[in-house]
């Protein structure tokens, strides 16, 4: 669907925001990434009963406000942006710290669910489902740190004034690293929380 | 970007959200379950991805290449997905 296209530029640009070289590395993490929704959906057509069984233990709410956690984190971190490049740091800063403060919240939630499983004797080796929803949904989590780091160096950098219309590189490269992990919670929601 | 059309993306992905969640609480109880609330999830997930490559990562005004890598990797994910539930059908 579209939502009023962007007019701003009339011929496409060349190259996406930010560094080339953080592309290759989202286009590689998305790849991973990929990789690992494909091998819970063929696990699950093996185990189709375990697996709709299984998700039914799951907090369904829970997988939903961190939809919404990191959702928001990323339209944080893309007003961060656009207030940049319109000189506006301060501004830019605030919405980073939002940002960062959504994506504090998605840990917590997730750390929540992580104690309730552990508390009730789950582990990687309960089953085929858990071993799925363990590893792919802790993979995630890591990357979800790592994203936090890089927004928490981008809001330093951003109060300190280096970015600005002239100099976009850092935070772009940044902000499309974030999105990148908010895309991937956006397929792996449906897929192990909901889709059965 | 202007600010009004992230705000108008971030409103959007709220509500697709909130299909979702509610596809999977409610669904089975309006007949949307099975395929059909596969086929609504899906279609809902890839709304969703493409907004947030084409306007939060800002691929939206980018060479068609760039976009179609994104929304390639979509698309590839979402057929593998369909695939392994119709072979979980069968």
């Amino acid at each position: 669907m579209d939502i009023a296209p962007d007019t701003s530029r009339a011929t496409p640009a060349a190259a996406p925001p930010g560094d080339l070289a953080i592309w290759f590395f989202i286009l590689a993490e998305l790849l991973a990434f990929g990789v690992f929704f494909a091998a819970y959906a063929f696990g699950r057509a093996h185990n189709v009963e375990l697996f709709n069984e299984m998700q039914k233990t799951l907090n369904r709410e829970a997988g939903a406000v961190n939809t919404v956690l990191l959702i928001t984190a990323s339209w944080c971190v893309a007003r961060a942006v656009e207030a940049v490049g319109r000189s506006r740091p301060a501004t830019g800063a605030r919405w980073l710290l939002a940002g960062i403060a959504c994506g504090g919240g998605f840990l917590v939630v997730k750390g929540f669910e992580y104690a309730d499983k552990f508390s009730a004797g789950i582990n990687l080796s309960t089953n085929t489902f858990y071993m799925f929803y363990l590893s792919l949904t802790f993979f995630h989590f890591m990357h979800v740190i790592l994203g936090l780091v890089i927004l928490i160096a981008l809001w330093v950098k951003t109060r300190q004034g280096a970015y600005g219309p002239a100099d976009m590189n850092g935070i772009e490269s940044g902000a499309a690293y974030w999105h990148m992990v908010d895309l991937v919670w956006i397929v792996l929601f449906p897929l192990v929380y909901v889709m059965r | 970007m202007n600010t009004r059309h992230l705000n108008t993306v971030w409103v959007v992905l709220m509500l697709a959200t909130l299909a979702t969640l509610g596809i999977g609480e409610f669904g089975a109880r309006f007949g949307l379950a099975g395929p059909l609330a596969m086929a609504a999830l899906l279609a809902i997930c890839f709304v969703k991805g493409r907004l947030v490559a084409l306007d939060f990562m800002g691929l939206r005004g980018v060479k068609f290449f760039w976009r179609s890598l994104l929304l390639g990797w979509l698309l590839l994910v979402s057929a593998l997905i369909a695939i392994a539930y119709w072979i979980a059908l069968k």
